[in-house]
């Protein structure tokens, strides 16, 4: 008799019922197997109508965002051995709405993510005649960890903030912008400025801190709020004292 | 996509879960952070306190020996026990989140997050021994 | 051009932060448990007296207030949004803790200039 584990997965079909149920799932347990590969053999030969996304399973891509016992995880990163015995709760992502099942609309943070302007902003484009621009090393240490989103929204399914609040722009749209704004590269830093001081932007962080606890690549956007914060600070205070022509 | 979205067919309806007032107690984590932000009540209580003791000091040595008996009292004895260790989670807290909030970059490379806080906690052990001395000297 | 105020707020959110983690531990331990607890004797009030004439110490005790009470203001303010989730009150929330951190500091500056 195989080992096995048991999931306990939400379903949610709009067409049948107003509320998601949770099912149980007797799944063979193998220990290199992780809650994705549980979730695909549930699919693949216990209920072929079960949702969800997922795509490269290994870490990358950012698609198969779930919560596992209550925390927000990439599916394909959690371990069915880190949860034994089980069960093994397996549901939407908190905070957004839930279209069916484990899929949950991503709309919100996609806005988002294009509110703040991530792309390299300059007065002036150099001709392509003068060679591309130039980075040390330090330059790149500088943003290379912001870089590292993969846009799974798990920050923002860990931000007690954004759920009370949706309107809040959220971690990892705040981590993006930095990731621009420390880019030596860059000079949109004063128009990003503008739209992260607004009403739903950075002021609304209270440093819960679970962001950057979930962040799968370890991007830390909770520190890139709170350094935000400062420089926002000290743009206000220099924008105070000094005359409004010198920025 | 209009928020109130109604069903039809061809347009699933979407679930959403309202969060609730009690959305702290879910997790350790988020607790954790309540506990933390509340520590600030506290501090306003001890700044109070401070305020009170600089008017009994002003109203003359009657009125300040009534104010150090009052916090003499159990009542203001445990207050100030609880606000102690409420004071103290908001310097560590403060302390260890000080890298994270500012990050200090010598020659191009950034300063370690453990000199940091070994920095901060440093300062702190400096000042209080500072303000015990000052302030126990007098007698 | 400073649209909102919430920049500067959040500045003195940070200041208090930093004065009360740096110096209320070892006041409250003193003033709130080891003096009325007999673990060391308590300071006689012409010393208090003469130590807070100083115009040093005047200075540091209006710091030692007010920065802390702005500190609380902003922290609380949220805390109440996210807590209570009274969002709708915001205009009353405000009010009462900057108001509050502004009476204090009032208080503070006027018994620090007048203590003889």
């Amino acid at each position: 008799m195989e080992p096995a584990v048991t999931l306990m997965v939400t379903r949610y079909r709009p067409e049948q019922e107003s509320e998601p149920t949770l099912a149980t799932y007797e799944v063979p347990y193998r220990k290199d197997w992780v809650v994705l590969d549980a979730l695909n053999y549930i699919k693949d030969t216990l209920d072929g109508s079960l949702s969800f996304r997922w795509s490269c399973r290994m870490g990358v891509c950012g698609s198969c965002g779930m919560k596992v016992n209550g925390s927000p995880k990439l599916t394909c990163a959690s371990f069915l051995s880190d949860s034994l015995p089980g069960p093994i709760r397996v549901e939407p992502l908190d905070y957004f709405p839930v279209v069916r099942d484990l899929v949950v609309d991503m709309s919100d943070f996609m806005r988002k993510l294009k509110k703040v302007k991530p792309w390299i902003i300059r007065h002036d484009e150099r001709p392509l005649a003068e060679g591309e621009y130039l980075q040390t090393p330090d330059q790149l240490d500088a943003y290379k960890q912001f870089s590292m989103c993969i846009n799974c929204m798990l920050c923002y399914s860990a931000c007690p903030i954004y759920g009370l609040e949706p309107s809040f722009i959220g971690p990892a749209a705040i981590a993006l912008a930095q990731r621009y704004n420390m880019d030596s590269r860059d000079e949109g830093a004063p128009e990003r400025l503008e739209i992260l001081s607004e009403h739903d932007g950075i002021w609304q962080c209270t440093f819960v801190g679970e962001c950057t606890k979930v962040c799968p690549k370890h991007v830390d956007p909770a520190g890139a709020i709170q350094q935000y914060k400062l420089t926002g600070a000290i743009h206000w205070l220099k924008s105070l004292l000094l005359p409004r022509g010198a920025r | 996509m209009r928020a109130e979205a109604r069903y039809t067919p061809y347009h699933p309806r979407w679930y959403r879960r309202r969060v609730s007032v009690w959305w702290w107690l879910q997790n350790r984590a988020y607790a954790g952070f309540v506990l933390r932000e509340l520590t600030s009540v506290f501090v306003a209580f001890f700044a109070g306190v401070t305020l009170w003791q600089l008017r009994t000091l002003a109203q003359g040595p009657d009125a300040y020996a009534r104010f150090l008996a009052c916090l003499g009292t159990p009542l203001f004895v445990a207050l100030h026990a609880v606000a102690f260790l409420f004071v103290l989670f908001h310097s560590i807290t403060w302390f260890n989140l000080a890298p994270t909030a500012v990050v200090v970059r010598l020659s191009g490379k950034r300063v370690p997050d453990w000199v940091v806080v070994g920095l901060n906690y440093a300062a702190w052990l400096v000042l209080s021994g500072a303000v015990a001395l000052i302030v126990l000297r007098g007698r | 051009m400073p649209r909102s105020i919430t920049p500067f707020l959040w500045l003195l959110f940070s200041a208090g932060g930093t004065v009360a983690a740096l110096l209320f531990p070892i006041h409250v331990l003193l003033t709130g448990l080891a003096v009325p607890l007999g673990w060391v004797n308590a300071p006689s009030y012409e010393s208090v007296l003469g130590l807070v004439r100083n115009p040093v110490a005047r200075l540091y005790l209006f710091v030692f207030v007010s920065l802390p009470l702005f500190h609380w203001a902003h922290r609380f303010r949220y805390t109440l949004y996210d807590g209570l989730q009274v969002k709708h009150l915001t205009a009353l929330i405000v009010v009462f803790c900057y108001g509050t951190a502004l009476a204090g500091t009032v208080m503070a500056a006027y018994l620090l200039w007048t203590i003889p």
